[in-house]
């Protein structure tokens, strides 16, 4: 799995691309960190080219969320595929993270 | 869960592997596909590799105590869709159905003891049983005669009537309903992650 990582401003984007599972999520988690070591504002993770994600994304991404809320950031999940979406509806955590259709959403 | 066909006493497939994170793909593939053979819907095929990807994961990650080099056995048991034979207790077709038993020679556990955490409280990992039993209709897990343990799931194909909607099959996305995509990465700018795995 790749991950693309850009700032804009405020704003950091996170892209992992590729399925997120076991193999892939540490590599995730690596860039998330790097990324919000540079304190932006708003943190996108951009998952438009994730065609899959097991729990161990999710888990990395609950993480993700809880070091933003305490550094008092925003992480924005955006693109989310029907099916990526569906492991979050059953670990009930769809309503947990702001999901948006795409980036442009979430940077304003 | 009634009515389930006897499991033959050898697979139709059978899949080993070690306890390897880079093989979970091929698994999920191997399951995705052969369930769509079987007539399964994207949505069923999706969750069903879910559901063996979460379980592979779970022994690599608490059965091997993530050791690369474990054995794992993935064993399919297929049953195709029988629609010219009696119908089922709701008065339909036979539906195709599919169980998986995956083994390992890792650590016993006491299989009362395999439960989904609540979910109530919000942090990372635990989920791992909650989704199989989520999205799978039968979970059971047993310690193997001697050494490990076995985990069986099975999964009945949906009625149609019983499809929701299609999440594998994006408008615009080559899908095949196994998770691959067209082959395109997106050409953004790069930061100092980027690059292959």
């Amino acid at each position: 799995m790749q991950v693309q990582s850009e700032r804009q401003g405020e704003n950091a984007i996170v892209r992992p691309i590729g399925d997120v599972d076991m193999s892939g999520s540490p590599e995730l988690r690596a860039a998330i960190r790097q990324a919000q070591q540079g304190s932006p504002r708003r943190l996108v993770v951009d998952l438009a080219h994730v065609a899959y994600m097991d729990s161990s994304g999710v888990a990395t991404l609950v993480e993700a969320m809880r070091h933003a809320q305490g550094a008092g950031s925003e992480l924005i999940l955006a693109a989310m595929a029907d099916r990526v979406r569906a492991i979050f509806e059953i670990a009930r955590l769809d309503t947990y993270f702001k999901i948006v259709p795409s980036v442009e959403d979430a940077t304003p | 869960m009634s009515g389930w066909h006897a499991i033959p006493s050898e697979p139709e497939l059978r899949l080993w592997l070690r306890s390897n994170p880079l093989y979970l793909s091929g698994a999920r593939e191997l399951v995705c596909a052969l369930a769509k053979r079987l007539g399964f819907d994207d949505l069923s095929c999706c969750q069903i590799a879910l559901a063996v990807d979460e379980a592979l994961a779970n022994i690599i990650r608490h059965g091997y105590g993530r050791r690369p080099d474990g054995p794992i056995w993935v064993s399919l048991y297929p049953t195709p869709a029988q629609p010219d034979t009696k119908p089922d207790a709701k008065g339909g077709p036979v539906r195709a159905e599919l169980a998986i038993v995956i083994e390992d020679e890792a650590q016993q556990v006491d299989p009362t003891q395999i439960k989904g955490r609540e979910l109530d409280e919000i942090r990372p990992g635990g989920l791992g049983v909650h989704i199989m039993r989520e999205v799978m209709d039968e979970v059971l897990f047993e310690r193997r005669e001697s050494v490990g343990m076995r985990l069986t799931m099975r999964k009945t194909a949906p009625r149609p009537e019983d499809i929701q909607r299609r999440p594998c099959a994006e408008a615009g996305r080559a899908d095949d309903g196994c998770g691959r995509l067209d082959d395109q990465t997106p050409s953004g700018p790069s930061g100092p992650n980027a690059g292959a795995s």
